[in-house]
């Protein structure tokens, strides 16, 4: 009986708790609908947090497709992830087949290159690759987006081989028996098998693009090459007065970008979750 | 790697000495030696090869390969000139030291990998030598294609995604790792001002403690040290609270997991750099969480007790903004834990916090190592949460500043970003504290990633 009580007011306390972190979580999301939704007052900051004026609508939303270069952004987003997300996967998938399953002289030293390499940080070499992409006449191109995206995917080998390292030998080794080519046994054995971390990779590198303004801010200089990320910063960052005058088209926009990221999630979560645990599981 | 290198010497000049004329043919024209063996497909793309180096070399590449190793880079200013013979100024283009080295070393990758094409030439050579001595058949065309994607399927796996890195990582990389070696700075901007190799002269001002407490040695330390312990509590704060929120929310008695899980994960639906701006602009001096509290707090920029509020509300933030990574992780790990374990320890009868001290915690340090260390890392290099927050600021004279470009919530690459974009730019000293990172991190990762047993064991479930 006393174990009983014990449990319950143990029960209550980790509910209050959990409820009060849960709403602290939620508060800047809330925050951040909220300001999308405010059309009046239309300033950045506001002196009450509900001011006499209030007026919530979808005016900024409005304002966000017809008088911002938005759409175009969206656009150019969309592009950009989907093909570095497609060509992110690839490498990613070919660099971890190969340092999992396959043998071969170098593969030890490659591995320790490739986590080296890993370690120096991205932007330290950004403007150099602003020049090498000059150089290849690709500079304010959503190409040259895409290449740098994934050009250095075979870094991130790391998770994706922990989770083809737990994956049996068995089923490959019966299907070479029956005498299938490398190939077949990549693309027909091992992937449907891995689908928990193509869903990962897939997900982490589809949203890389829609969070990045630093690398977009380097390599593309004019408004309609933006991604939405570069255009959404730019809006409260770049133009004088810009916080005030667009932060609630800013918020508008943000929301716009998580609902697609949301509703991404939510398609994928079940594997996602899957995923990482299976890379990270590793002692 | 001397080793390697030694072995590759040995095996080049055992291949001349011993091998056929066809193979020491192929020591000059790359893919004779296959023409002889009557292997004309393979032969033919060794010679292709040899032919577009040979090409490249002729139109340019010898020469940017001879101006980086002349000692300097570029003489030669553009800029206008006086003729006299036309009596008026006329344009000339001169020397541009930052693509004389780019150039440069671009040149020098791609002699790298021709020369591994012309050694696995000359050994393949030799080997199809060996091969006919014993009398035995040599593989066609096809099958050596065939080859490629079985026994040597690795290649065409790894063949371009390392292209890629060479291009878009390796080059770029030792470009800077050069840059720190020259004086390229706001003094030194090409075109119109050309840079030159001052050697270890940028390292020196890092190892100089004197010159008062503004020293690029001593704020070197203060970045250095803020960089450490920032990188410590911002993975450890967001791993036990991740997994203290995780064992809750998985708690027996506890309902409506889902709604709970949901609510804290929704966070990672809004990018980062988005959640970020919101938060330093709720933060802000002028910000509604002022506004509320009908307070004047400087949050992000006060600067006293060596700036402690903003330091704290960064951390802060940054919980906010990880836990729900780790929630999601720890969440499915902890759903791996055998019962056995727990049952084990109840039988035993353990207090809940002793369970969670000898069984749960074990178990979880040990089976995500490897994500602690990529976390560490990660946040050594963590540039959004401080950028976007406090910029790096706030500006303190006394102990950062001076001529260092340095401020009080800098990382190590905040610090670097903002020497490289600032309006006087110093991407020599940039390059410095890039090496400086890269050799803490690659220093901490191969250590731990030495002793770790995924690297040993990597093999255990299979």
């Amino acid at each position: 009986m006393r174990q009983r009580t014990r449990t319950r007011i143990a029960d209550g306390v980790i509910y209050l708790l959990l409820t009060a972190l849960a709403i602290l979580w939620v508060l800047p999301i809330v925050y951040l609908l909220y300001t999308a939704f405010r059309v009046q007052p239309n300033t950045g900051i506001i002196n009450q947090l509900i001011p006499e004026n209030l007026r919530l609508g979808f005016g900024n939303f409005a304002r966000l497709f017809r008088a911002t270069d938005f759409p175009i952004w969206l656009k150019n987003t969309l592009v950009v992830s989907i093909s570095s997300c497609a060509l992110t996967t690839l490498f990613i998938l070919m660099v971890s087949y190969a340092l999992s399953r396959l043998r071969f002289r170098m593969r030890k030293p490659l591995m320790r290159v490739l986590l080296v390499l890993g370690m120096f940080p991205g932007f330290m070499s950004m403007i150099a690759v602003y020049f090498i992409l000059k150089a290849m006449g690709l500079t304010n191109s959503l190409l040259a987006l895409v290449l740098v995206y994934s050009g250095s995917a075979a870094l991130s080998y790391y998770i994706c081989k922990g989770f083809f390292d737990t994956v049996p030998r068995a089923m490959e080794e019966a299907a070479v028996l029956d005498g299938a080519s490398q190939p077949v046994v990549f693309w027909k054995i091992i992937l449907p098998m891995a689908k928990p971390i193509i869903v990962y990779t897939v997900l982490t590198s589809f949203i890389s693009p829609w969070c990045d303004f630093i690398f977009v801010n380097t390599i593309i200089g004019e408004s309609s090459k933006y991604t939405v990320s570069l255009g959404l910063y730019k809006m409260i960052n770049a133009e004088r007065n810009g916080f005030n005058d667009n932060f609630t088209v800013f918020c508008a926009g943000a929301t716009v970008v998580a609902a697609i990221i949301v509703t991404l999630f939510m398609a994928m979560q079940p594997y996602y979750v899957e995923g990482v645990t299976a890379g990270a599981v590793k002692g | 790697m001397a080793n390697g290198d030694k072995n590759a010497v040995k095996k080049i000049s055992g291949a001349f000495k011993r091998g056929s004329l066809a193979t020491r043919l192929s020591f000059f024209i790359m893919g004779a030696g296959h023409f002889l063996h009557r292997r004309y497909a393979k032969g033919a793309l060794y010679l292709a090869v040899q032919v577009l180096f040979f090409l490249f070399m002729i139109s340019g590449g010898a020469q940017t390969v001879a101006h980086l190793f002349s000692g300097d880079l570029g003489t030669r200013v553009s800029g206008e000139v006086w003729n006299e013979e036309l009596q008026i100024f006329e344009k000339v283009r001169g020397d541009n030291s930052f693509l004389v080295l780019l150039y440069g070393v671009a040149a020098l990758l791609l002699t790298a990998v021709y020369l591994y094409l012309w050694y696995q030439n000359v050994l393949d050579c030799y080997k199809a030598d060996v091969m006919l001595r014993k009398g035995e058949r040599l593989p066609t065309a096809r099958e050596e294609a065939l080859r490629l994607i079985n026994e040597r399927f690795h290649i065409p796996l790894l063949l371009p995604p390392l292209l890629g890195l060479l291009v878009f990582t390796v080059l770029p990389l030792v470009f800077m790792v050069l840059i720190a070696f020259t004086n390229y700075d706001y003094a030194h901007m090409p075109p119109g001002k050309l840079f030159d190799w001052v050697g270890l002269q940028n390292f020196k001002a890092f190892f100089t403690l004197s010159g008062g407490t503004s020293s690029f040695a001593k704020v070197f330390l203060r970045v250095l040290l803020w960089t450490f312990v920032w990188a410590f509590l911002a993975t450890f704060s967001n791993y036990f609270i991740g997994l203290v929120l995780a064992l809750a929310i998985n708690r027996k008695g506890i309902r409506a997991k889902s709604v709970f899980r949901t609510m804290f994960v929704l966070a990672i639906a809004v990018p980062q750099f988005v959640s970020l701006l919101l938060m330093q602009k709720i933060l802000d001096g002028d910000g509604i969480l002022n506004k509320i509290l009908g307070t004047e707090i400087l949050w992000l920029s006060d600067q006293r007790n060596f700036s402690l509020l903003p330091r704290l509300m960064i951390l802060l933030v940054n919980i906010w903004v990880g836990v729900p990574y780790t929630l999601l992780m720890s969440t499915g790990i902890l759903i791996n834990i055998p019962s056995d374990y727990f049952e084990a320890a109840k039988i035993d009868g353990a207090s809940p916090l002793k369970a969670f001290m000898h069984v749960t915690l074990p178990y979880m340090l040990q089976v995500t190592t490897p994500y602690l260390i990529t976390q560490f890392v990660t946040n050594v290099n963590n540039f959004n949460v401080i950028w976007l927050l406090t910029g790096g600021g706030p500006v303190d004279n006394i102990y950062y500043g001076g001529g260092t470009q340095a401020q009080s919530t800098d990382l190590l690459v905040t610090w670097l970003y903002r020497l490289t974009t600032d309006k006087n730019p110093r991407y020599n000293v940039a390059a410095v504290i890039g090496i400086a990172i890269f050799i803490i991190c690659a220093t901490a990762s191969l250590i731990v990633y030495g002793r770790s047993a995924s690297a040993r064991s990597e093999e255990d479930f299979q």
